[in-house]
């Protein structure tokens, strides 16, 4: 399958890739690592007049902690996620998430930031960001708007980026002591879009009550979810058998999926309950046992 | 543009050509270059029957723009071999029968390749990890693991043969 015909753009520096896509306000396009972007202009789900590949521009692939906030540079690779000890010890909610993206291979040129940017809530890491309560920060004509997660998401394949932003960092919160994460998700098969998956971050106090807590749902509708209920109830509680059993039913209600080949609404809805109590579960454990460094 | 003139170094030779913005590498390996052991199986991103090496990384080149490639470096299936020679990962799926009906075999070798050179000694669940976006309509993948088990073992042999005679 051959896209239809488009121009294509290597600008070598964001000040360069703004220009162009000022120039063609309404049929550019940014190419970050292509892996949901060429797939759906080979199957001609879409057409564009112009793509403007930022991979040559330097400077936009990186993970560091700095100023509060883990860094993560628009242009990361998946795989990068996967081979950080940073994330794999510290971040273990983007850490599982990394790991059931599409499939190795995809994850060697899909990027955190065209994850985000592409505005599918059926991907896996806005589900993520949510819990983790991101900021996105866009870089445009006018300079660099930092945008809440929670207003990033606007509809289906649409996002709060302008036509001349580019998606160029994500910021997490540094997680305070006695935070752990879980990412839990169902699909048929590596590569599949999720069944249903949950993400889950929180955070205990000194008594082992949860102090605050961050739940988004994937593919639960037609943009990424945050499960609003479920975070209030369990905000405060001792996360035991109960009070998660509760705070997944909350989240199992709060799901809108669509039934298509992976299940009826209906299961669907029951999966994300119980994959967001695994998560729950998960979560808690990081958050009391912290992941260990690997020895050297 | 829609015409680029672009560079690719193609198992260690540079290939130069002027392409049409839209021509995937799989097509430029294929049809421009005429290097057919890279195989188009789904076309949609799944299969990995297209698997090269670009920049030492395993990804699928039916998912890659040749003007994406530019300046960068490619390793094929027919990069395996050297002079005459079959490299171990080729010699495991031989002796091991880890191919059937062959159409996915060039995604196989390129992932188990990338596989061993960042991970010389993969645990089994690693490898079927490592494979988990490589799809063989065989089903052969008992003898695929084993493939890359027995390449795994033979390059660690040369390893120590090598630092011997060092």
């Amino acid at each position: 399958m051959i896209p239809a015909p488009f121009d294509y753009h290597s600008p070598q520096t964001l000040e360069e890739a703004i220009g162009l896509l000022q120039s063609h306000p309404d049929d550019a396009k940014v190419l970050s690592g292509g892996q949901s972007l060429l797939p759906l202009l080979k199957l001609r789900l879409g057409s564009v007049g112009h793509l403007v590949d930022i991979g040559r521009i330097s400077g936009l692939e990186y993970l560091r902690e700095e100023g509060g906030f883990l860094r993560i540079g628009g242009r990361t690779r998946e795989s990068a996620l996967e081979r950080s000890e940073l994330i794999r010890t510290k971040y273990p909610l983007l850490f599982d998430t990394a790991a059931v993206i599409a499939d190795p291979l995809v994850r060697n040129l899909a990027t955190v930031g065209g994850n985000l940017a592409h505005g599918d809530p059926a991907n896996d890491h806005p589900a993520t960001m949510l819990a983790l309560r991101a900021e996105v920060v866009a870089t445009g004509p006018g300079g660099v708007r930092v945008i809440s997660i929670d207003d990033f998401f606007q509809g289906l394949f649409a996002t709060a980026l302008a036509t001349d932003e580019i998606l160029t960092e994500i910021r997490i919160p540094v997680p305070p002591a006695r935070t752990g994460g879980a990412y839990k998700k169902l699909e048929r098969k590596v590569g599949d879009f999720a069944t249903a998956a949950s993400a889950v971050q929180l955070t205990l106090d000194l008594e082992g009550k949860v102090a605050q807590v961050g739940i988004g749902l994937t593919n639960a509708g037609p943009v990424p979810l945050r499960a609003k209920d479920a975070e209030t109830y369990l905000t405060g509680k001792w996360p035991d058998a109960e009070a998660v059993a509760e705070a997944s039913r909350l989240a199992g209600a709060a799901a809108q999926p669509s039934a298509d080949r992976r299940g009826t609404v209906e299961y669907k809805q029951e999966m994300a309950r119980i994959l967001c109590g695994r998560a729950i579960e998960i979560a808690v454990d990081r958050a009391l046992n912290p992941i260990e460094a690997k020895g050297n | 543009m829609a015409q680029h003139d672009i560079t690719i170094k193609v198992n260690g030779a540079e290939k130069s050509a002027s392409v049409e913005s839209r021509l995937l590498l799989v097509h430029f390996l294929r049809e421009t270059l005429a290097m057919t052991g890279t195989h188009i199986g789904c076309d949609t991103t799944h299969c990995g029957a297209c698997t090269v090496l670009l920049d030492g990384e395993p990804v699928k080149s039916c998912t890659v723009l040749t003007v994406q490639a530019d300046g960068h470096a490619v390793t094929t299936v027919e990069g395996l071999e050297q002079g005459g020679k079959l490299h171990p990962i080729q010699n495991g799926f031989w002796q091991e029968h880890g191919l059937q009906c062959g159409f996915c075999t060039p995604g196989m070798l390129m992932t188990g390749y990338a596989l061993l050179a960042r991970n010389p000694a993969p645990s089994e669940e690693e490898i079927r990890e490592a494979i988990s976006g490589n799809l063989c309509r065989c089903t052969g993948y008992v003898n695929i693991i084993k493939s890359v088990q027995h390449a795994a073992a033979a390059l660690e042999e040369e390893r120590q043969a090598s630092t011997e005679a060092a």
